[in-house]
């Protein structure tokens, strides 16, 4: 393209140069991404604006006063309801991100050092049930934690209880059990994907020069992997604490999260500029907890080395 | 690499991955299991096997409206997805320009971010336009979530595509679409049916967008959702709830397969020719 450029006579220099530029493969990249782009932009980036600039107004019954203020942001973080949503909000997804990582590592480790030949099937096993639908696995959970339900029929009937046992569902040990299951597959990708990266002549070095297994994998195999770990543990932190669906048929009045408050402002509550505040409140505390999350997991891998 | 077995050793690591499976898999299972129980109320001892729940189902006017709602939000926003994520995609594997990655992170970005924030910017949004809710919108809000699937499961077919393909495609006097047509397209066919059905999936399991972006129809989820509130609704509920679990098993299970033909097809062409 540039070669027909130089040979151009200078008539139709201009033209032939805004053509190599067209075909350019910058220009060219960016042509073909800027209809997805631009999707993104005007149903992400425009919505979220316009939510941030609602968190500074004011609702008049059905009119919005568009004087700036810090009003909502006062009530989202002082009053007592608010703040007490908030706190449980991140402590539950801070639980579930923990859990769900706990629990997914070694089965990453199993695949990616055990899994041999099936390694993709073991990854499709562990995934498949993630592909099915999100409200209906929160509902299985309710149908085996109820007050009539499988876990407390099942308990009975093999003698352990007397009577049901009313302390499985609805408050929000039930929430951190329903959600570390639902997002159980979504943490063992990061981390396999992470595993595979160890260079497993690292491994064996660290084995020939005399460390036992466990301290080969405490000081090569998982500080390796600690990226790994880190986006396992963003990749649900920050989703769930947002979660509206788990809190409410399974949370009961004990479990209920910063989401259902939300979802009430633009609901029956009608005061959009507190609920656009709450989110915005919500989406920078997770931001701050999910940095800190990764400057610790840093710093324990820097002590492992 | 024997010290490396013996540390968790292969066996209690076995064990676990099998009850891990267990615990993945069991709670979803209790659905099918109480959708053929004659029992209205989930729970042990099963009473009998009956299908009454299902037969149920063909003879309620909303579910079946909801059913097609549903298809037709899910074959609209897995087309537009894909459309969208094979542009994005074939940009993201075959150009490098700057700011590529910035813009990459921004458009999977919904995969990250809490779905309630995701589907109340745009319900602001659609209000502020004076747009009327309606599976419209609902399809405008599945299509955004929908584009990053697509996009992983695309830029996995086209990774590896060797260029070199369409290059004598063009040298050897085909034109851009003919090239198009009759080299580039079989070689990503399956990626792109694969992502067609992983976003057909998604959009009709999808609930928290749908909830907050429909006027008054319903799709499927949000149908069972309103039905969760009567107890006695609960086997129809775990009926459908079942045949919702099949679908996208099914569904998934064919999208997995196409995507790793894809995957295989475009790399051995590549290694041939590399």
């Amino acid at each position: 393209m540039t070669a027909a450029a130089e040979g151009a006579p200078p008539l139709r220099m201009t033209r032939a140069r805004r053509n190599a530029l067209l075909q350019s493969e910058p220009v060219q990249g960016f042509a073909l991404i800027s209809p997805t782009f631009l999707y993104a932009l005007i149903l992400l980036v425009l919505p979220i604006l316009v939510v941030i600039a609602h968190s500074f107004w004011t609702q008049h019954y059905l009119t919005i006063d568009r004087t700036f203020t810090l009003e909502n942001y006062r009530v989202a973080l002082t009053e007592p309801i608010y703040r007490d949503l908030l706190w449980r909000s991140l402590y539950i997804s801070l639980t579930v991100s923990f859990f769900t990582v706990l629990l997914a590592y070694p089965i990453a480790y199993f695949i990616s050092f055990h899994g041999g030949r099936h390694k993709s099937l073991w990854l499709f096993l562990i995934t498949i049930p993630f592909w099915t639908s999100y409200l209906l696995r929160v509902m299985s959970w309710k149908v085996i934690l109820g007050y009539n339900g499988v876990l407390n029929s099942g308990l009975m009937g093999l003698g352990i209880i007397d009577e049901p046992s009313t302390a499985l569902l609805y408050n929000s040990s039930a929430v951190i059990i329903t959600l570390t299951h639902a997002w159980a597959a979504f943490a063992i990708l990061p981390i396999f994907v992470s595993l595979e990266k160890v260079d497993r002549t690292l491994v064996e070095a660290a084995t020939d020069l005399g460390d036992g297994p466990l301290r080969s994998f405490l000081r090569v195999t998982l500080p390796l992997s600690a990226p790994g770990i880190i986006s396992a543990a963003l990749i649900v932190m920050i989703p769930t604490v947002g979660d509206y669906v788990t809190p409410k048929l399974v949370g009961g009045k004990d479990g209920v999260m910063i989401a259902n408050a939300i979802q009430a402002q633009f609901g029956k509550a009608a005061n959009w500029p507190l609920g656009a505040a709450l989110s915005v409140t919500t989406m920078l505390i997770v931001s701050l907890m999910a940095g800190a999350t990764v400057l610790i997991i840093r710093a324990l891998q820097r002590m492992a080395r | 690499m024997t010290a490396r077995s013996r540390f968790l050793p292969g066996g209690w690591l076995s064990a676990y991955a099998f009850l891990y499976i267990v615990f993945l898999y069991l709670p979803v299972i209790f659905l099918p299991i109480f959708s053929i129980n004659t029992a209205p109320t989930p729970k042990f001892p099963l009473t009998g096997f009956t299908l009454q729940w299902y037969e149920d189902l063909p003879r309620t006017p909303a579910l079946l409206d909801a059913a097609w709602n549903s298809l037709i939000v899910g074959v609209s926003a897995s087309v537009l997805a894909t459309v969208l994520g094979i542009l994005a995609a074939r940009s993201i594997t075959r150009y490098r320009y700057p700011g590529r990655r910035a813009i990459n992170g921004l458009i999977m970005a919904p995969l990250v971010l809490p779905e309630v924030i995701v589907a109340i910017s745009m319900l602001l949004v659609m209000l502020q336009l004076g747009l009327s809710l309606s599976l419209f919108t609902v399809v405008l809000g599945h299509v955004l979530v929908c584009i990053p699937y697509s996009m992983t499961v695309l830029t996995s077919g086209f990774e590896g595509f060797d260029r070199s393909l369409e290059e004598a495609s063009a040298d050897l006097g085909e034109s851009a679409f003919g090239t198009f047509r009759r080299v580039t397209l079989p070689m990503v066919a399956p990626a792109i049916i694969s992502s067609l059905l992983v976003c057909f999936t998604i959009s009709l399991d999808e609930f928290i967008i749908a909830f907050f972006l429909t006027g008054t129809e319903a799709t499927l989820p949000i149908y069972i959702w309103g039905q969760l509130r009567f107890a006695s609704k609960l086997p129809g509920v775990l009926a459908l709830g079942t045949l919702l679990l099949v679908a996208s098993f099914l569904l998934m299970t064919i999208a997995e397969i196409l995507r790793r033909r894809a995957a295989r097809r475009t790399q051995n062409e590549g290694g041939l020719y590399a």
